[in-house]
């Protein structure tokens, strides 16, 4: 790491000379003592909270904070606090390198968890396994843990693609049935979803009727539609994500499209579900976390119980969650391998088996990505217990590490 | 290529008459007030948000989308009033750089203040009951809504013309456009002139939010992807002229519609494409004037 | 500024100095400017976007081109650069001249096609031929990485006459940026001064009298235009090897604009405006976006404020007010 490599850097001295200074301001050696024993821990938090995506990242945050205030209320690290440095990435991945360089050149975080986009994450990731940083990735990306942008320093904290996609087309294919049509938003992410579900449909005997690409951030649906309504398909798979997703849907139900088919999302977001109002009715999708998992779930509870106590009553979303749990992954695991020392905190990563918020969870061994179980939720709009109550849990898949992509097809040796 | 059956033609056909209609609005607003002040109006799909929401706020008042559709576009030209009067009048003589950068960062103020009183994430919005569902067309289901923003278009761009070829403060209007000098040595306030059209086309921006708001529910970003668009269409049909607004508006959507059915994945570059190749043909757009911008 | 200090005649006499050696003046600025900018990325940032808008300045403030397409050769530049150094194993020098040489290519292409358009139809075909070029970037994704940006554009350690100096090291990375910015300003510096320069004043000024005096105007803004695609090239180059990585939005028309209001809000059409106005952009969003999430409100009422009352720009008021007559 950097601070090893320049032991009695510019900044350090300087350090040195503001905290000498800062003593003879405050007179009691009394805070020189504890203020050079407790450096805290500092995570570096880049995420897009300006944008489109901004109310995620405020969840995201909140929920971080959750985490970082257990850790201290309980103590902390031999004295050392943790404390979060979050950054806005404006879902920019030039910004984001630029804001990583940030954390890791001037405010020597000793840890990164956050963003918010596949390619924003691989743009921290890149810049952060140059330097030898721990980054925790908080967003779905199928390429990140394969062996070209993989490194020993990168996690992955969120689902990825392939496992949301398959876990959903599993039980779509089985229940609604066999003729499917895929409109894709066009950009590795949605790509990555489409792989994902023809891969789950191939031992089903699915028949993919067509693939229709759209320009991400469409502003219109409508031109893509009449050619999927005129296949008459039984699901339609919506892959494509946030604002996208909400347009589309809202079209796609004007076009009378739910006639005919069942609308499917790999990612079913609560907060474009909030956005899209009614138009989601009876729409199926993946999810890494919804808050009524509460009803069955002990963490679940315990973890709502503390967001809802720090704001005001909310709950929090899927993302926000995964703030949450990517920084209690990095924290837990300081106090496991009782040191902030890298390799030490990787090894100790890579032996936790978790239960933050969801049920049981673990970093497989050969790419770091987390496994768990994926949540298929039903869009509701009658019986609900407040305004947030707007999906059930129509099933849970539990982990299996045989639902993942294999080491060998990741480019990985093990 | 791939063979589409011909009823799924004309039902892309008349998909992207629909989609044109929002750029005819959008288009002819920006066309006037550039025509006429020769001011890039780069806020222009922010006061496009704005009139959205204003839509969806009242809406959810009144209960009543008729009473949007009169009175956001009142609103937002008055809006569009205070900014020409105080922000905007400064600037003319000074060249199109400065109205530009000036309507730039008036387009992260009008954002930032919808983010602030609405939240970041977007709000649901759908149409008025009577005018949701599809209906058959004869040549399939299209969705009634769409039908309407053809005819609500059709109305708009009629009045305007109206108002523009047939009433004096119209002729004064055109008059103004070709030559300011001269209106001025008759004696006429080209100033107010100027504030009249900025509100007319702001008004328009807004009433095209309100519009398009139940097609896609309201964003605070949802101004900035389709004001380049706009842009386009402006530009294809001759930056100024309000026929060219409307015929390169329904041929933009057209085009769009059909690039969506034989290659969805160059829908977006489409138009840019379509833009480039007009102006390499005709470098001032099709119905563009000489004289106007060098 | 404490140039504001000073009774107007020193304050002058100052600038006058300053406008006399620019070469010199700017880059003492930018060896000492790591000193005062919050960090080093934020720095290289800068200086990176300052050259950027240095050579959009060349179009747009000598020659009264604007253009809303030049994220088109920034990008080229970066793609250029990043694909060599990834794919092709190219060396560093090698794959900034590569970048360079591509974004100056593809500025000869759009500057052939679009040279025949005039005001703001020049602005949108430059536009509309930049989303061509970022579409096709887009779909090369074995090559570009598509919607992802391209990744591993990543040096270690460069050699440089010999010595092996660690990347890696902001303060390195930030004057090994510097050594090329500063060729580019130089080179800047004696292409104003030259003939040529004094044909691109002419040809802003009046069009029409420059033809009458036997000058090939469109020849002479086709060049202008390749030239200024050169330099926004290097600086994309640049800026793949500062950030490791090249996103796609690098190609998008929203970068144009970003160049268009750093111009714009730093002085067109005055050599040290460009690095102004980045420095001022991106400080600005910078220190605004870890302070308050409604950064854009501030931004934007700043943008505001300075069309009403500073219209030539931070640096072009300056000179108005104190500069040399």
């Amino acid at each position: 790491m950097i601070q090893k490599a320049m032991p009695t850097s510019r900044r350090t001295i300087l350090k040195t000379l503001g905290g000498a200074a800062a003593v003879a301001a405050a007179g009691p050696s009394l805070f020189n003592v504890a203020r050079a024993q407790a450096a805290p821990i500092k995570i570096g938090f880049p995420v897009p909270l300006t944008g489109p995506f901004g109310t995620e990242a405020n969840d995201q945050v909140k929920a971080a904070q959750i985490a970082v205030k257990q850790f201290n209320d309980a103590g902390g690290f031999e004295g050392r606090m943790a404390e979060l440095l979050v950054r806005d990435d404006r879902l920019n991945p030039g910004e984001a390198a630029t804001r990583t360089l940030e954390l890791i050149e001037k405010d020597k975080v000793n840890f990164l968890v956050g963003s918010l986009s596949a390619a924003v994450q691989l743009s921290i990731n890149n810049v952060a396994k140059e330097r030898g940083v721990i980054f925790n990735s908080i967003s779905q990306s199928d390429a990140i843990n394969e062996a070209k942008d993989w490194s020993k320093y990168t996690f992955h904290e969120a689902l990825n693609p392939h496992i949301t996609a398959g876990a959903v087309g599993r039980y779509a294919f089985s229940k609604f049935g066999k003729k499917v049509a895929f409109l894709t938003a066009d950009y590795a992410y949605g790509h990555e979803m489409v792989r994902g579900f023809k891969r789950a449909g191939e031992g089903m005997g699915i028949e993919v009727l067509a693939d229709v690409r759209h320009p991400i951030g469409a502003s219109d649906y409508s031109a893509f539609l009449p050619r999927i309504q005129a296949l008459k398909p039984d699901v339609l798979v919506l892959c494509n994500f946030g604002r996208d997703q909400v347009v589309s849907i809202k079209q796609a139900t004007e076009f009378g499209l739910k006639r005919t088919t069942k609308l499917v999302a790999p990612v079913l977001l609560f907060t474009a579900r909030k956005a899209g109002g009614d138009s989601f009715e009876g729409v199926v999708g993946g999810s890494s976390y919804y808050w009524r998992l509460e009803d069955k779930v002990a963490s679940a509870k315990a973890f709502n119980d503390a967001f809802r106590a720090a704001n005001g009553g909310a709950v929090p979303s899927d993302y926000g969650a995964l703030g949450y749990a990517g920084v209690r992954s990095v924290l837990a695991a300081v106090a496991a391998a009782r040191s902030t020392d890298t390799d030490r905190v990787i090894e100790a990563m890579r032996a936790l088996k978790y239960d933050w918020y969801k049920g049981p969870q673990y970093y497989r061994g050969c790419d770091h990505q987390s496994v768990q179980s994926v949540l298929i939720l039903e869009s509701k709009h009658k019986d609900m217990k407040n305004a947030d109550d707007v999906f059930s849990i129509a099933a849970v898949e539990e982990p299996d590490e045989a639902k993942l992509r294999t080491c060998a097809e990741m480019g990985h040796k093990a | 290529m791939m063979a589409f059956p011909p009823e799924l033609l004309a039902m892309q056909l008349v998909t992207g008459l629909a989609l044109g209609a929002v750029y005819v609005l959008l288009a002819i607003g920006l066309s006037l007030i550039f025509g006429m002040l020769t001011v890039v109006n780069f806020a222009h799909g922010a006061f496009f948000m704005v009139g959205a929401y204003m839509g969806v706020f009242l809406y959810g008042l009144t209960g009543n989308f008729l009473v949007s559709l009169v009175v956001v576009p009142l609103a937002v030209g008055g809006i569009g009033l205070v900014v020409e009067r105080f922000l905007v009048r400064p600037l003319y003589g000074r060249g199109i750089d400065y109205p530009l950068l000036l309507t730039f960062g008036l387009s992260y103020v009008f954002i930032e203040v919808v983010r602030i009183l609405f939240g970041l994430n977007g709000l649901p919005f759908s149409p008025p009951e009577m005018l949701q569902g599809a209906v058959d067309i004869g040549i399939g289901y299209f969705p009634l809504y769409r039908l309407f923003l053809i005819a609500a278009t059709a109305v708009v761009v009629l009045a305007l013309w109206l108002f523009i070829e047939r009433t004096a403060f119209g002729l004064v209007i055109r008059a103004g456009a070709r030559d300011p000098e001269i209106v001025r040595v008759l004696g006429i306030d080209v100033s107010k002139i100027w504030l009249v059209v900025f509100g007319i086309g702001t008004g328009i921006a807004g009433l095209s939010g309100v519009l398009a708001a139940p097609l896609q529910g309201v964003a605070p970003e949802m101004g900035v992807p389709i004001l380049a668009e706009a842009f386009v269409v402006t530009v294809v049909g001759g930056m100024g002229s309000l026929v060219g607004a409307v015929i390169a508006g329904l041929l933009v959507g057209v085009v769009v519609a059909m690039t969506s059915l034989f290659a969805p994945e160059m829908a977006k570059v489409s138009i840019f494409a379509l833009m480039a190749l007009v102006l390499l043909v005709r470098p001032r757009g099709l119905m563009g004037r000489a004289g106007l911008m060098g | 500024m404490t140039v504001l200090d000073p009774p107007q005649s020193t304050a002058r006499r100052w600038l006058g100095h300053v406008a006399r050696h620019r070469v010199a003046a700017t880059l003492g600025f930018l060896v000492l400017f790591p000193l005062i900018v919050p960090y080093e990325a934020l720095a290289a940032n800068i200086l990176v976007l300052g050259l950027y808008a240095l050579g959009f300045n060349l179009l747009f403030g000598y020659t009264g081109l604007l253009s809303f397409g030049h994220a088109a050769f920034l990008g080229s530049g970066a793609y250029g650069c990043g694909i060599a150094l990834v794919h092709f194993g190219v060396g560093w020098f090698g794959a900034i001249l590569i970048g360079t040489a591509l974004a100056t290519l593809v500025a000869a292409v759009i500057g052939f096609l679009a040279i025949r358009t005039r005001g703001i139809y020049f602005a949108m075909v430059t536009l509309a031929l930049s989303m061509c070029v970022y579409y096709a970037f887009y779909q090369m994704e074995p090559l570009t990485g598509g919607e992802n940006g391209l990744r591993g554009v990543n040096l270690q350690t460069i050699g440089v006459f010999g010595f092996q100096l660690s990347f890696l090291n902001p303060t390195v990375k930030y004057y090994v940026l510097l050594a090329f910015v500063g060729v580019a300003i130089w080179l800047f510096s004696r292409l104003l001064a030259s003939p040529f320069g004094a044909v691109l004043e002419a040809v802003r000024e009046n069009e029409n009298r420059a033809r009458a005096c036997g000058y090939d105007v469109a020849a002479t803004k086709l060049v202008a235009f390749v030239i200024s695609g050169a330099f926004c090239g290097l600086a994309g180059a640049l800026n793949a090897l500062h950030l490791s990585i090249v996103p796609i939005e690098t190609l998008h028309y929203t970068t144009s604009g970003q160049v268009v209001m750093m111009a714009l809000l730093g002085g067109m059409g005055t050599f040290f405006g460009p690095f102004v106005g980045a420095a001022t952009f991106l400080l600005l969003q910078d220190v605004l976006s870890v302070l308050t999430q409604h950064w854009q409100l501030y931004v934007g009422i700043v943008f505001i404020l300075f069309v009403l009352f500073f219209p030539r720009g931070i640096w072009g008021s300056l000179l108005d007010r104190f500069g040399p007559r």
